[in-house]
């Protein structure tokens, strides 16, 4: 036989006892690093907790809306709630009362206790180097790839800087990786299923998949993994002849248990505790429907009370039925020039003001229908009516304009001058099935406004205007007659002296129905971050090369600045990691392909790159590509769990690479190149971590373009802006 | 010599009788009375222009799609002696006389009858019966809405015809893989793949969807080669490497060819070159390059110059100023330095005229010899006009708050100080001496004193600014953005130093001594670029629809009504066909993974050759129409029912697939089996009856009374038009 390949197997028969390849032998061995790293990892993490004393970055957001749960006041935000939840109940438990207003980036903190959530967040992200130290060991059974891929998110400034502060990120990457190392150690058991331990971590896989997805939605791309993961498994076993249809189905019904139901019914709980927490009304009202509303104690619509039947001379607000539909809004600014005709402008708003009132006229006449002289008359299915805006004393009306945004619907107006306007006023008012004749119900009607003169149904496109609009939402006449909720409408707001005020109890919507509403609210208002014209948005193609970071902190010279930056050695380290596994992937696979035989250790090692290094490959694809196709807003910080499975590819590449090259050297040549190339990989990123540490734990002075900035020289990138 | 006379000459001739019959019916059933109507139907008025655009030679960008199709179709226009003479605006309209209606339809229509045959010879390839074969090419055939869109100035049953035939080239060339590989048949097949596939997506994006399909088949063939130890080592190497070339690297150069074929036709400027860059606009004749040619190529001190925003969005401007000053306040309460206004003005104007000038010295002409403005120098710039520099400082500009207003000084003597300074950065350089070059430059305006950039911030100002687009000081400028660059578009060395004289200079023509050329590939790129990025704003049309409505085909399109007859042709399918699509793909898809689940058990059901033709003809037919329909829920533009048709086509021929498997291996003993032929062939005649039901809307003939287009609206849906009377 042919020195190369027998090389590795003298070195290794030879070495087995000098090098640690398996950990179950040595438990001290393990215990011992993973003590270090985690003492490592808190260390550096509660590393000037406290500082900057002031609001960072988008705490702004997190922050309040921890304070809005020890509030208990709705809110709406497009994330899931437990991240927002958890740091709330931190709060709440670390003492603080809730009363801070984090009203923008750079507010100081003064005298309220905010170090409870950043340790919460800290305490989390600290956790990740664990997880991650012990994913790896368990993937490759090699303890210098695990110390590998521990030291990387250790000495990340990036990993720190996120960890540091009241962020949601934190707590999706902890069940992230909660998740990716409860589904490794349950497939380690695979000799054992059933088992205790086995039911344990398939359980708690369920238990973090529920966490991830809970705080934010991209948690469904580590779903996805475990998902692929499951059906390999399934596969396999299914291959697996000596096993009887029967255990199959056990197999099968346990992960539907612990990985579908489980999960499902942990983040419907969440959902539970959300809406028994926040029972006050606050700002997000306005995202939701009528019903919705009036769970909310102190909305107005909350035990609600008012005349129970429109009639003329009311005083209403018209809410559109789609989901997160705005109320009908007008106020006194124009159209501009090129935009129709220059009429004022009619929209849809989210949130409640007193443009959004409109009274209800008969189309031929002027009178006050609120005079006490005159008879109470109501408003019946099939009526011709005008709107007039409280506020403007303008009609609604609309004519054959081509709408602002769609072009082929009509535009609607404000029009006239204190409610004489013309026939392109008149409306005709419907409700969805029911007769000519009877009389309009408030909230429980679904009214449609047909534009008497072209026909068109009055409706809201979802589109948002530009800046003339104050980025309110567009609402149309759209010809193309369809049963959709955009073009129907129902009475929110009833205001009537003449005539009784019945309390309605019709409202009280059921818990699915909630559940499904504010789903529908979450994904529109994730769809409607869409970048602005001309400005300068972060690509997912930056991201990996690490071009650009974001600033937490500060701006100026005299400003503590905190830059959130990956280390760069680590992070150009980890892309030409990828790279590096690419080619030893196809290598190995294309020689076992073309059967070239293969020492039992080289086949281990091929092994533990295609199977172990392949789903964390995947874990890095499935939470990078995504973001190719999506077209909200992006930063950097996504980048962040697919950082976290980069690392740990590393970890696992280099440390094949080492043992390859020196299985084909001699015992202690290949014995040193194998320490040594560990060492100096280990040292290289601490001696960076030490470069650059001031990124994550402040910087004050000069900035880095000035020679004496303690960052001089650093600025390796012309678009870092430290 | 004459040895060969020795033997007879005999030529021996095989004939497929199947397959010309189906040629000939295809033909009949396409090109049947095929210039009726004689007026615009549907797309043809959206197709038709670019028709006359390439007939008069005239440069256009079409969104929609890459330019073979239309070269095409421009092609039969070409053929019937076009003249381009037609004002493609309503559909409905009656052709003229000089318009070829029948040369311009005749194109989609023969491709549509060949993927008659083609479909036959597909089933062939993939192993099955010549009676199943024979089923999927009728299904083609008598598919009313294959026919109605071929019959028409339309690309989709081009698009269908190269999908098609890369498919049975690239089954031909893998048939032949086994026996022969490198012989000529081997080439010719896996060549004409590459060509087919490369014409496909030239003829729309859409073809790209069976390109990967095909690409991601040849990949697992070839891993099964990699696998296969009975070839050495360098074979299996030629075999990737021909792969490689007749599948990536002809069907790029083919693509590249298309646009160089394009732009060498299209060489007038026309009604689009305001999208493209100066530079771009400069290449074609008439238009831009009339007045840049012959202007001087490098900026010199005391050129006088237009600056054209190289981002072209919201619209394309030049930067511009004009008497008028920035209100002392806005009506949001604050304030401005109340100096002249700089905008970025879309329109052509003697104020976007701006002269470069020496910091260090007085004089506004170019001295002799000209010195040139290199990369990094630090310029004034004068507005040719009112001979005011351009200035910035740190005031708020009017809509964007957090950057630097940009004014043409005035001085007001309130201690406010000029600060026009500029230095000029050349982002596009070669060296760090650079020229300054009209037109191909893209250079960045870098403010001395602030370091703010010069940038079009995309917003209009309002009344006061005459709606003009404003113009900031970026002060933390980050990264590369075009809405910061600028390029010269007109130039001409100033000569007049006395302002009166100036104006004069302003306002007259420039001269011309001098011409260049963009490089193809220059072209192409930019052409590409904007045809991938350009978006259309309409997203709502009357018969636009949702992928979910097509499977089941819950919406038609109106195609052509005739005012007066009421004679009408719609886009509708066979109902009957796209039912039994559906549920052979769903029959399929249950049997397979019925099939795979017990293999895995070491079940056969099938025996092994079965199983290896159901799964290639599942992986062709439900791959095809799956790569072809899902990507369409990601799509946010404008749908229709026609961008289903090259899925449907996948779906029609897994039906006689899935028929001749049930007959064959469900069907155990003879009778059920005589059963179930019988059932096939009543169920053939049932789908012949729904074609001869809905011809007259596939043909627009013969006209119908309004009772019975109301019985043929079978669904609710439907949208079929009827008088009343």
């Amino acid at each position: 036989s042919d020195g190369g390949v027998t090389g590795p197997r003298r070195f290794l028969a030879r070495c087995a006892g000098s090098v640690q390849w398996h950990f179950r032998s040595a438990p001290v061995g393990v215990w011992a690093p993973l003590a270090f790293v985690t003492l490592l990892s808190f260390a550096s993490r509660f590393y000037r907790l406290s500082e900057p004393p002031h609001v960072c970055w988008d705490e702004t957001h997190f922050g309040k809306m921890g304070s809005y749960y020890i509030n208990r006041t709705f809110f709406f935000d497009v994330h899931p709630p437990l991240g927002k939840m958890l740091i709330g109940l931190a709060g709440y438990l670390s003492g603080y009362d809730g009363t801070f207003p984090f009203q923008k980036p750079g507010d100081r903190y003064e005298h309220h206790n905010y170090i409870g959530m950043r340790g919460f967040c800290a305490f989390l992200g600290s956790c990740l180097v664990p997880f991650a130290y012990l994913t790896v060991l368990e993937l490759s059974k090699s303890l210098s790839a695990a110390l590998l891929a521990a030291s990387i998110l250790i000495f990340d400034t990036g990993c720190i800087t996120l960890s540091q502060y009241i962020l949601l990120d934190p707590i999706l990457m902890f069940f992230l990786m909660g998740a990716v190392l409860s589904m490794v150690k349950y497939n380690s058991y695979a000799d054992r299923p059933f088992s205790a331990p086995w039911w344990f971590w398939l359980s708690l896989t369920g238990v973090n998949l529920a966490g991830a997805i809970g705080v934010k939605f991209v948690g469904l791309f580590v779903v996805l993994l475990v998902g692929l993961n499951t059906v390999y498994d399934l596969w396999e076993l299914l291959g697996d002849l000596s096993l009887s249809l029967v255990t199959l189905g056990k197999h099968l019904l346990a992960r539907v248990f612990c990985l579908i139901l489980l999960p499902l019914a942990l983040y419907t709980a969440q959902f539970a505790v959300h809406f028994a927490v926040l029972n006050k009304s606050g700002p997000g009202d306005g995202f939701f429907s009528s019903a919705f509303q009036s769970r909310l104690i102190g909305n107005n619509l909350h035990n609600v009370s008012v005349p129970e039947h429109l009639a003329y001379g009311s005083v209403i607000t018209m809410k559109n039925l789609r989901m997160a539909g705005g109320y009908l809004h007008s106020h006194w600014h124009l159209y501009p020039e090129g935009v129709g005709a220059r009429q004022q402008q009619v929209t849809a708003y989210l949130h409640k003001d007193l443009n959004n009132l409109w009274v209800i006229k008969k189309h031929d006449s002027n009178t006050d229908h609120l005079d006490p002289s005159h008879y109470v008359e109501f408003v019946r299915h099939g009526d011709v009516i005008r709107l007039e805006h409280k506020e403007t004393s303008r009609n609604l009306h609309s004519h054959q304009h081509e709408a602002p945004m769609t072009r082929k619907h009509f535009q609607v107006t404000g029009y006239g001058i204190n409610g004489t306007g013309d026939a392109n006023d008149f409306w005709r008012i419907e409700v969805v099935g029911m007769k000519a004749g009877k009389r309009i119900k408030v909230l429980r009607s679904q009214i449609r406004l047909t534009h008497l003169a072209t026909g068109c149904i009055l409706g809201s496109s979802g589109k948002t205007l530009p800046k003339w609009g104050w980025e309110q939402v567009e609402v149309t006449c759209t010809p193309y007659v369809k049963e959709t909720p955009n073009a129907l409408w129902n009475v929110e707001d009833h205001i009537n002296p003449k005539l009784p005020n019945i309390s309605l109890d019709v409202l009280k919507p059921s818990f699915p129905e909630i559940l499904l509403e504010s789903h529908m609210v979450m994904i529109r208002g994730n769809s409607g971050l869409k970048p602005k014209e001309n400005e300068v948005t972060s690509k997912p193609w930056h991201w990996p090369i690490n071009y650009q970071g974001l600033r937490f902190s500060g701006v100026n010279e005299t400003d503590f600045r905190v830059y959130l930056l990956g280390n760069p050695v680590v992070w150009w380290l980890n892309l030409v990691t990828i790279g590096l596994y690419l080619l030893m992937a196809t290598c190995a696979i294309v020689a076992m392909k073309r059967g070239v035989q293969l020492t039992a250790e080289l086949k281990e090692l091929s092994e533990v790159l295609l199977h172990s290094g392949g789903k964390i490959m995947l874990g890095w694809l499935l939470h990078y590509l995504p973001f190719f196709m999506m077209g909200r807003v992006l930063y950097f910080h996504h980048y962040f769990p697919a950082m976290l499975f980069s690392s740990m590819l590393t970890g696992i590449t280099w440390d094949t690479l080492l043992k390859f090259c020196a299985g084909c050297l001699s015992c202690s040549l290949g014995r040193r190149v194998y320490t040594y190339g560990t060492l100096a990989l280990m040292l290289l990123i601490v001696y960076s971590f030490y470069l650059f540490h001031p990124l994550s734990y402040g910087m004050v002075g000069p900035m880095a373009s000035d020679p004496n900035s303690p960052m001089a020289g650093l600025r390796w990138l012309e678009s870092w802006e430290f | 010599m004459l040895g060969f006379l020795k033997q007879p000459v005999v030529v021996s001739a095989e004939i497929n009788v199947n397959l010309v019959a189906l040629t000939v019916m295809g033909l009949v059933n396409r090109l049947w009375a095929l210039s009726y109507p004689q007026a615009v139907v549907f797309d043809e008025v959206y197709y038709g222009q670019f028709v006359s655009l390439y007939m008069k030679r005239i440069f256009f960008v079409d969104d929609s799609g890459p330019p073979f199709g239309h070269m095409l179709l421009a092609f039969g226009g070409y053929l019937g002696g076009f003249d381009g003479n037609f004002l493609w605006n309503r559909i409905g309209a009656e052709y003229s006389m000089n318009v070829p209606v029948w040369s311009l339809r005749l194109l989609p229509a023969v491709t549509g009858a060949l993927c008659v045959p083609l479909a036959y010879q597909i089933l062939v390839e993939l192993h099955f019966s010549h009676c199943a074969a024979f089923g999927a090419a009728l299904l083609i055939l008598f598919e009313n809405s294959l026919i109605t869109q071929s019959r028409l100035m339309l690309l989709e049953s081009v698009l269908i015809f190269f999908i098609l035939l890369a498919i049975l080239s690239y089954l031909k060339f893998y048939n032949l893989q086994k026996c022969s590989p490198f012989t000529a048949g081997w080439w010719f097949w896996l060549l004409l793949t590459g060509v087919a596939c490369s014409c496909a997506v030239g003829v729309k994006y859409m073809g790209l969807f069976t390109y990967m399909l095909l690409l991601a088949i040849a990949g697992v063939h070839s891993w099964h080669l990699i696998g296969d130890q009975t070839l050495s080592n360098v074979s299996v190497l030629c075999h990737l490497l021909a792969r490689g070339l007749a599948l990536v690297v002809i069907p790029v150069a083919m693509y590249l060819s298309f646009f160089y074929v394009h732009l060498t036709l299209l060489y007038r400027s026309g009604p689009h070159d305001q999208i493209m860059s100066s530079a771009f606009q400069a290449s074609l004749e008439g238009g831009l390059a009339r007045i840049t040619q012959g202007q001087p190529l490098e900026v010199a001190y005391g050129s006088q110059i237009t600056l054209r925003n190289v981002l072209g969005k919201p619209m394309p401007c030049w930067l511009h100023s004009h008497k008028n000053t920035y209100p002392i306040r806005y009506e949001n309460g604050r304030g401005s330095s109340h100096q002249q206004q700089v905008t970025c003005y879309p329109f052509k104007d003697v104020n976007n005229w701006w002269i470069v000038k020496d910091p260090g010295m007085q004089q506004l002409v170019v001295s002799n010899p000209p010195r040139p403005v290199r990369h990094g120098h630090i310029v004034q710039l004068v507005h040719g006009i009112t001979t005011r520099y351009l200035n910035t400082h740190d005031v708020a500009a009017p809509l964007s708050p957090h950057s630097q207003e940009i004014s043409c000084y005035i001085d007001y003597n309130i201690s406010m100080p000029t600060q026009n300074l500029w230095r000029v950065e050349i982002v596009n350089r070669e060296s760090d001496t650079d020229v300054w070059k009209t037109i191909l430059s893209e250079v960045r305006f870098v403010h001395v004193n602030t370091s703010a950039v010069l940038k079009l911030s995309g917003a209009s100002l309002p009344e006061w600014g005459y709606r003009q687009l404003e113009i900031i000081g970026e002060k933390l400028s980050k990264g590369y953005h075009q809405s910061k660059l600028w390029n010269v578009e007109e130039h001409r060395y100033g000569k007049s130093q006395e302002q009166k004289e100036r104006e004069v200079e302003l306002h007259s023509p420039t001269q011309a001594d001098m011409s260049k050329n963009l490089s193809f590939m220059a072209r192409f790129t930019e052409l590409q670029w904007k045809i991938l990025t350009l978006k259309n704003e309409d997203t709502e049309h009357k018969y636009s629809s949702s992928p979910l409505d097509w499977i089941t085909m819950d919406t038609n399109i109106a195609y052509w009504f005739h005012s007066i007859s009421g004679a009408q042709i719609h886009l509708i399918g066979n109902v009957l066909t796209w039912a039994s699509a559906n549920v052979a793909t769903l029959v399929y898809v249950c049997l397979f993974v019925w099939y795979l689940l017990r293999r895995r058990r070491n079940i056969c059901d099938i025996p092994e050759d079965t199983w290896r033709r159901w799964v290639s003809a599942g992986g062709l037919c439900v791959g095809g129409w799956a790569v072809n329909y899902l990507p369409f829920f990601m799509m946010e533009k404008t749908l229709f029912l026609y961008h289903y048709l090259p899925a449907l086509t996948f779906q029609i021929l897994l039906i006689p697939a899935v028929l001749q498997h049930l007959t064959d291996h469900l069907c155990r003993s003879q009778l059920p089996k005589n059963a179930f032929s019988a059932l096939i062939v009543a169920w053939f005649s049932s789908i012949y009856l729904v074609y001869r039901t809905f011809s007259p809307l596939t043909y627009g003939e013969p006209t119908l009374s309004a009772a019975e287009l109301r019985a043929l609206r079978w669904k609710d849906s439907w949208d079929i038009l009827i008088r009343k009377h």
